[in-house]
């Protein structure tokens, strides 16, 4: 059982829907809460597959720009498109059900069920079967696809454990469950390895870099040990605003980029 | 010796039959017999007033439940969709307000009233949903208010201040089903239908998902649920429950009136569901069990000790202050609580329990 298959979808059919468009396109993206830009005439362009780190301090606009490309936010101004389809304007389960996924820096469970549970709604959210009254049955394809999907994240031990009785790593973990659930077609990871231990880091470099080829993602990380692991190219935001765009290598060499975020204690920001 | 082999196929069914039996606690064993052979040694009286009284107040408080457990939406229009529905089977069917009611066959008359009082229940959920906390408990007082005086003062459709009497259960298979044993096994019968059928869509997507919604709405809007619309869907099951609920309300007392869903019976309801907790569907129904023990034996029980009965309102509200001062969660979590105490070991446990 390849991870791929755990999410609920073919390759083939993850190919033929990928297509040629970008698979996220940001036009003149601004987001204001009064008089704070949080965000300014962001242009960002992600291809399919393609692997994205996106830095910057705290307060640079990272976790707002997710929050407008999955719909928690209405952009204040700006085009989202999403394999070619503008999106600025669906609410947050459009874009969910169209492959789009991401997992939260707080993370955002459901307490009071089970691991397995947890999962299990993920994977009805996208189906047509989320307003089903009936239980799943032992050969639920639904539920298959849910167990599957707590191994992959190596949670087997603990899936009938209630989600409030589960450490801050395995949390973490069943975070990134969630989001392979259903057919994702692009993730957006918020800072996973914040509070991890290093052998939970290693874990999760290992299900970061064994997803399937073609299935693109951005993550915002402080850690640039997993940041750099795991990203193809990096975006640097400063102020709301995109400051620098370019390889792993090219931007931890950059001098502006090291005297703004890499260098110095004070531009190292956590959180 | 072929008649005790058994095959793979049959040893699998015997296997599932016996997980199926084993999975049932004694417990529920015992209250289901009890609960049968009920009529076998218990009074009319028990049987129609306390009994039939606390399976209707129970289902209607299950309702509430089902929202307020599961769905975080503590609605208190819940009486008054019982009270539609006690209303549309009198308009429909048959009452001694010859002059309103259609006289429709029970047929026609049930599900139509049942089919209104959801409709009812969608509305106001479409409407309370857009609301949290506090907010939801003052949306639906104000429609249940709002419902009482309505039907209080209008009189073409709801026969005003006296509503509607002589609405009886139609004699179906020959039995009069307001006589107590039969009623006590027609309530026992819809509120156990009402129980299971919540703890049967608990575990389904669709519990799942509005205890997802509970928890956490932004997040289920991030897996691709529509949160609103599983509120409302949420609230138009719960009036189905309410809705048959109310039907038997108004059979039990063959009448319907304001004062029936009035703003102090909607907030009785609540406090059936505080009492008896609202973790699970059992609750409303021991809650009202309690409300009915209370309301029916107070007087009796102030008179015993010399004082007026009049104050009998005093003991219920002493009562309902003391449950929730010693268990906020209820009966169900005085339970709970009193389990967890069981299983602790007395020797490592008793540190913590001290702290």
């Amino acid at each position: 059982m390849t991870l791929l298959e755990a999410a609920g979808t073919s390759v083939s059919d993850r190919l033929s829907v990928t297509g040629t468009a970008n698979a996220l396109e940001l036009r003149g993206v601004s987001k204001l809460f009064g008089a704070l830009a949080a965000l300014s005439d962001i242009d960002l362009i992600v291809k399919p597959g393609e692997r994205r780190a996106v830095l910057g301090s705290n307060g640079a606009g990272k976790t707002t720009l997710f929050n407008c490309i999955t719909g928690d936010f209405a952009p204040t101004t700006g085009s989202i498109r999403f394999f070619g389809e503008e999106v600025a304007a669906f609410p947050a389960q459009e874009r969910i059900r169209r492959g789009l996924r991401r997992t939260y820096q707080i993370s955002l469970l459901f307490s009071g069920l089970s691991v397995l549970d947890n999962v299990y709604l993920a994977c009805c959210g996208v189906s047509r079967g989320r307003f089903s009254f009936v239980r799943p049955r032992r050969n639920d394809a639904l539920m298959a696809s849910a167990e599957n999907l707590v191994h992959v994240v190596h949670l087997d031990d603990v899936r009938d454990t209630k989600v409030s009785d589960l450490s801050y790593g395995q949390q973490r973990q069943l975070e990134i469950a969630m989001a392979l659930s259903g057919a994702p077609r692009f993730i957006l990871f918020d800072e996973p390895a914040a509070g991890l231990s290093p052998t939970e880091r290693q874990e999760l470099i290992e299900i970061l870099t064994g997803l399937p080829s073609h299935m693109g993602y951005i993550i915002i990380e402080h850690d640039m040990d997993v940041a750099l692991r795991v990203a193809e190219s990096v975006t640097m935001m400063h102020n709301g605003q995109i400051f620098k765009e370019g390889k792993p290598a090219e931007i931890e060499e950059d001098e502006e980029v090291q005297a703004l975020y890499l260098g110095g204690e004070e531009g190292l920001g956590h959180g | 010796m072929a008649l005790v082999e058994s095959t793979p196929a049959s040893k699998e069914r015997d296997a599932r039959q016996r997980d199926w039996f084993e999975r049932i606690p004694a417990g529920y064993w015992v209250v289901c017999i009890a609960l049968l052979i009920m009529p076998a040694f218990a009074s009319d009286f028990t049987l129609y007033q306390v009994f039939g009284w606390s399976f209707i107040l129970g289902m209607i408080s299950l309702s509430l439940m089902f929202l307020g457990g599961y769905g975080g939406m503590v609605s208190l229009v819940q009486m008054s969709v019982a009270g539609l529905a006690g209303y549309m089977v009198a308009i429909f069917g048959d009452s001694a307000i010859t002059d309103i009611s259609l006289g429709w066959p029970w047929y026609i008359a049930i599900p139509l009233a049942l089919i209104v009082a959801m409709i009812f229940g969608t509305i106001v959920g479409s409407l309370a949903v857009r609301t949290e906390g506090i907010y939801t408990i003052m949306i639906t007082l104000a429609v249940a208010a709002a419902f009482f005086y309505f039907t209080r003062q209008n009189y073409a459709v709801f026969n005003g201040f006296s509503g509607f009497n002589g609405v009886l259960p139609p004699n179906l298979f020959g039995v009069d089903w307001r006589q107590s044993v039969p009623f006590y096994y027609l309530t026992l019968f819809w509120a156990a239908v009402a129980y299971f059928s919540v703890l049967y869509i608990s575990r389904a997507p669709f519990g799942l998902a509005l205890q997802g919604v509970r928890d956490n709405p932004r997040r289920m809007a991030a897996l691709g649920y529509n949160v609103n619309a599983h509120r409302i869907a949420a609230y138009a099951f719960a009036a189905l429950i309410a809705g048959t609920g109310g039907i038997l309300l108004t059979w039990q007392s063959a009448q319907i009136s304001p004062g029936t869903a009035g703003i102090g019976p909607a907030i009785d309801i609540l406090v059936i569901a505080v009492i008896g907790g609202m973790s699970r569907p059992i609750g409303p129904f021991i809650g009202a069990l309690i409300y009915v023990l209370l309301k029916t034996f107070a007087i009796d029980v102030l008179l015993s000790v010399g004082l007026s009965g009049e104050r009998f309102q005093l003991l219920i509200g002493l009562g309902f202050l003391a449950i929730v001062f010693f268990s906020p969660d209820g009966l169900l979590g005085l339970w709970d609580r009193w389990q967890d105490y069981r299983k602790r070991d007395p020797l490592l446990d008793r540190g913590e329990d001290r702290l």
